[in-house]
């Protein structure tokens, strides 16, 4: 059977996507982020992880209001980023799964989850930035990619509840899967910011604070407020805390906290990247 | 825990300085929102930029989406419906990084909301003792 090794959760800044580009990573305004990495990577190399399963919200390159999923998996043999409108697009494909793809999809659907599918899809920074920052360099992806898209763009956006649930059913579905992958989490996005309105550069360190303390041992702490709750606590885009939420939930059993970096700011965003580690439950 | 807002405005909760994209912002930005979406594509880009009343007929922009493109106001775009994820295409062709966009709709300088992003300034790194992730 496979099983969850753990979650990575992480900011997606484009401005991250910038520096990498440019090669300037060691800069002083940029170091202390990336440093956040270091344990990142060396748990990556050690466990090498099969698939890579990703919660993250589309900003407007695969999806538009035309047709606006709450919920879309993809089931493609290969994915890749483009130009998002700034004229970077990361080179690297990513390699599908479509077999684990469609066995969650099929068992969240059992599960009375309703996402839409999607066997061609392009994936925008929110996957491409947190690829690049774990697996650096020039070298292919051998980490297969399940993308999970939430709508964080259009409200209503769905329940941070509704998130969590969904990430408990993907993460049963993972479980359940019958080939021995061994999967990491992803939930990309946040911490809090907001790039439009009078509001503009909005921060909230304490409410960061309060997620960064109760992501491993109490996720449902999150669940207490709404998603314009979170509007109001973390900003606009601090609402992308939906990606984190779905991907907590699909972490379920002991979970522990192996490293975490909140860095402020980076660009107009509370960034911060956490490592968490799952293993099966101890034993009577 | 912070107090919540308790404004409500058209029976709608309100967040101050924030405008809630749902539905009828959704529905009123369409157009200009499509417009930005298709700067997605270079070639798109440069079309913009060679004509750009040209470019917002040919999406059908409202005079109100047109008069706030002409006048870089991101505030107006905001008001008539556009949505910052599209709005930030646009302003990648005008030149304008997210701290641009932030002083120029909280009217602050460039130097104070970037001040302002420093005043929050922090790091905080915790590693476990773990064989896997210690150096």
């Amino acid at each position: 059977m496979s099983q969850i090794i753990g979650g990575i959760f992480t900011s997606h800044v484009p401005g991250i996507g910038n520096a990498i580009a440019k090669g300037v990573q060691q800069d002083p305004y940029w170091k202390p982020f990336f440093d956040g990495f270091d344990p990142v990577h060396r748990f990556l190399a050690a466990e090498k992880p099969d698939v890579a399963v990703v919660f993250y919200n589309d900003h407007g390159l695969n999806f538009f209001l035309d047709k606006m999923p709450t919920f879309a998996i993809g089931a493609a043999p290969e994915y890749r980023h483009e130009d998002e409108g700034w004229g970077i697009a990361f080179q690297r494909p990513y390699p599908g799964h479509t077999d684990l793809s469609w066995h969650i999809i099929e068992q969240v659907v059992e599960n009375e989850f309703d996402p839409v599918t999607c066997q061609s899809m392009l994936v925008d920074h929110a996957v491409a930035v947190p690829f690049e920052l774990c697996w650096p360099g020039d070298e292919p992806f051998t980490t297969k990619l399940v993308p999970i898209a939430i709508n964080t763009v259009q409200h209503p956006l769905p329940s941070p509840k509704r998130c969590y649930d969904l990430g408990k059913a993907v993460g049963n579905a993972i479980e359940s899967y019958g080939s021995d992958e061994k999967v990491v989490v992803f939930g990309t996005g946040g911490l809090s910011h907001q790039l439009e309105g009078e509001r503009a550069g909005h921060i909230n360190v304490d409410y960061d604070k309060f997620c960064l303390r109760n992501l491993a041992p109490d996720p449902e702490a999150l669940l207490q407020h709404d998603t314009l709750d979170i509007v109001e606590l973390a900003g606009s885009q601090g609402v992308e805390i939906l990606n984190w939420i779905a991907a907590r939930g699909a972490l379920h059993g002991s979970v522990r906290e192996l490293a975490s970096n909140y860095h402020v700011p980076i660009s107009n965003t509370a960034a911060a990247t956490v490592l968490l580690e799952n293993r099966a439950t101890v034993g009577a | 825990m912070l107090p919540f807002s308790k404004l409500v405005r058209e029976g709608k909760r309100a967040i101050p300085g924030t405008l809630v994209f749902d539905g009828d912002a959704a529905q009123a930005g369409y157009a200009i929102n499509a417009m930005c979406y298709s700067f997605n594509n270079a070639e798109n880009r440069a079309k913009f930029v060679e004509d750009e009343e040209a470019y917002m007929e040919s999406y059908g922009l409202s005079e109100d989406q047109r008069k706030a493109v002409r006048d870089r106001d991101v505030l107006a775009m905001l008001a008539a419906g556009g949505n910052v994820y599209y709005l930030a295409k646009l302003a990648g062709i005008l030149g304008l990084n997210v701290q641009d966009l932030g002083a120029l709709q909280t009217g602050m300088s460039l130097e104070d909301f970037k001040a302002n992003l420093m005043s929050h300034g922090m790091t905080e790194t915790h590693v476990a003792d773990d064989e896997r992730i210690v150096a």
